[in-house]
């Protein structure tokens, strides 16, 4: 499981908890949230977000 | 196809996200962006959270300027500072030098407000709005152990919480009865302080700073309920001041932001602005979501196709982690109630319009779940 952060707002998108408010179920990786989701700290997409390694 | 460029002046998140629609839509227009620093791209939300996120401040760049022109097929001028906008002749000058544009977009963002103080240790305050302020910052940061804050508002609780973290003993001074005054109301703004308190912060609330002197090594911070505070580096975070000087100087209509309309237009035909320097139909909108929302806006506009900018609703999140909390505030005219329900690890305060409508939140601690939900009960935006 990876995550991701926002590169706007810093928001961070763990696929372990997933965004279950969002409609993203717990463990959903990256590469399968919708091109549709954005982030919801800060509005960019997700074609705007940058990996992070932890 | 024009052939001027569209001129962008400012690379902080309004001008690049600006750029960044605009090039989703029109990739052969010429684009030029002029930066007054380095022109990198870095998340200015991100400098008030860099020590809990274990960032040190070249980690802080997210991508060099010569990145950024790679990926928005643009000419990014670093260290460019504008003197002047011509709008009858459509150019700016650059260094003394006159620069024609097609369209401009002013997003020049806002100047930290500076407190008069006096005393021998008032030049030694600083304040981050750039990442070569912060730069600065953490310079002075290294070694010393204590740091007192000026403003008890969204940045200054962010960077006390962010600074006890990494170990720091932070004061915070504010003239109001209460932190986020803007923000929160009184009692959720209690719980806030108590939290960030557990979590080491000092408030000194009620209290104008009177003077910084030098003392020795360090600095004594006077106060004027008779408090001195004994402390190494200060940081003043009161506030911003959109900057419209240029505006101004070029005839352009200006209120506290440069006036725009929703098509985030100026009085100066083809010249537009957004950001922190922007009023954009009566409102002065410092934060994240709006910049984006208006930057697609204008990036729609700008490739041709006119869009008014409509806000949502636009909850603003206060990166707190010792207290996180999301707050919708109502609009300062609207007459109504809070409604406060407190639990121990959290309090739900929601306001309500006359005529019980839901109308705005402030969610602290666990209450953040809320903020989907509550979103939702809210009436909708024309």
């Amino acid at each position: 499981m990876k995550t991701w952060q926002c590169i706007v707002c810093g928001f961070i998108y763990n696929e372990a908890s997933g965004d279950p408010e969002h409609g993203i179920a717990p463990g959903t990786r990256w590469e399968d949230v919708p091109g549709s989701w954005s982030c919801p700290d800060c509005g960019v997409a997700k074609a705007d977000f940058e990996m992070v390694v932890i | 196809m024009a052939s001027q460029p569209i001129v962008i002046i400012g690379s902080g998140l309004a001008g690049y996200t600006v750029a960044r629609e605009f090039r989703k839509l029109d990739t052969a227009t010429p684009l030029l962006i002029l930066s007054a620093d380095h022109g990198g791209f870095y998340s200015k939300p991100m400098l008030s959270n860099a020590h809990l996120q274990k960032k040190n401040v070249d980690g802080l760049l997210i991508k060099s300027r010569a990145q950024m022109a790679d990926e928005l097929k643009a000419e990014i001028r670093p260290h460019a500072r504008v003197t002047r906008i011509d709008p009858l002749r459509k150019e700016i000058i650059v260094n003394e030098v006159a620069l024609p544009y097609h369209k401009l977009v002013l997003a020049l963002g806002a100047d930290p407000i500076r407190l008069a103080l006096s005393g021998d240790g008032a030049p030694d305050v600083l304040s981050v709005n750039d990442l070569d302020d912060y730069r600065v910052f953490r310079g002075a940061l290294a070694g010393k152990t204590r740091v007192a804050i000026l403003g008890a508002g969204l940045i200054g609780c962010e960077f006390a919480n962010d600074l006890t973290g990494a170990g720091y003993k932070v004061d915070v001074i504010d003239l109001a009865p209460q932190v986020l005054g803007r923000l929160l109301p009184p009692a959720s703004a209690a719980f806030m302080q108590r939290k960030l308190e557990e979590a080491g912060v000092r408030f000194h609330l009620q209290s104008s700073t009177v003077s910084v002197e030098r003392t020795g090594g360090h600095h004594t911070v006077s106060l004027s309920s008779g408090t001195t505070i004994e402390t190494d580096v200060i940081l003043s975070a009161v506030g911003l001041r959109p900057r419209v000087a240029l505006a101004l100087a070029a005839g352009i209509t200006i209120n506290r932001g440069v006036t725009v309309d929703t098509l985030l237009q100026t009085s100066a035909e083809d010249v537009y602005a957004l950001g922190d320097c922007a009023e954009v139909a009566g409102k002065v909108l410092p934060y994240i979501l709006p910049i984006m929302h208006a930057a697609r806006a204008l990036a729609s506009t700008l490739s041709g196709k006119p869009v008014r900018v409509r806000y949502p609703h636009m909850p603003v999140a206060v990166k707190t982690p010792a207290c996180p909390a999301v707050i919708l505030a109502p609009d300062g005219i609207a007459p109504g109630n809070w409604l406060i329900e407190e639990n121990h690890d959290g309090v739900k305060s929601l306001f309500y319009k006359m005529g019980q409508e839901l109308h705005g939140f402030a969610l602290l601690g666990s209450s953040i779940s809320d903020k989907n939900y509550l979103i939702q009960s809210l009436p909708l935006l024309d």
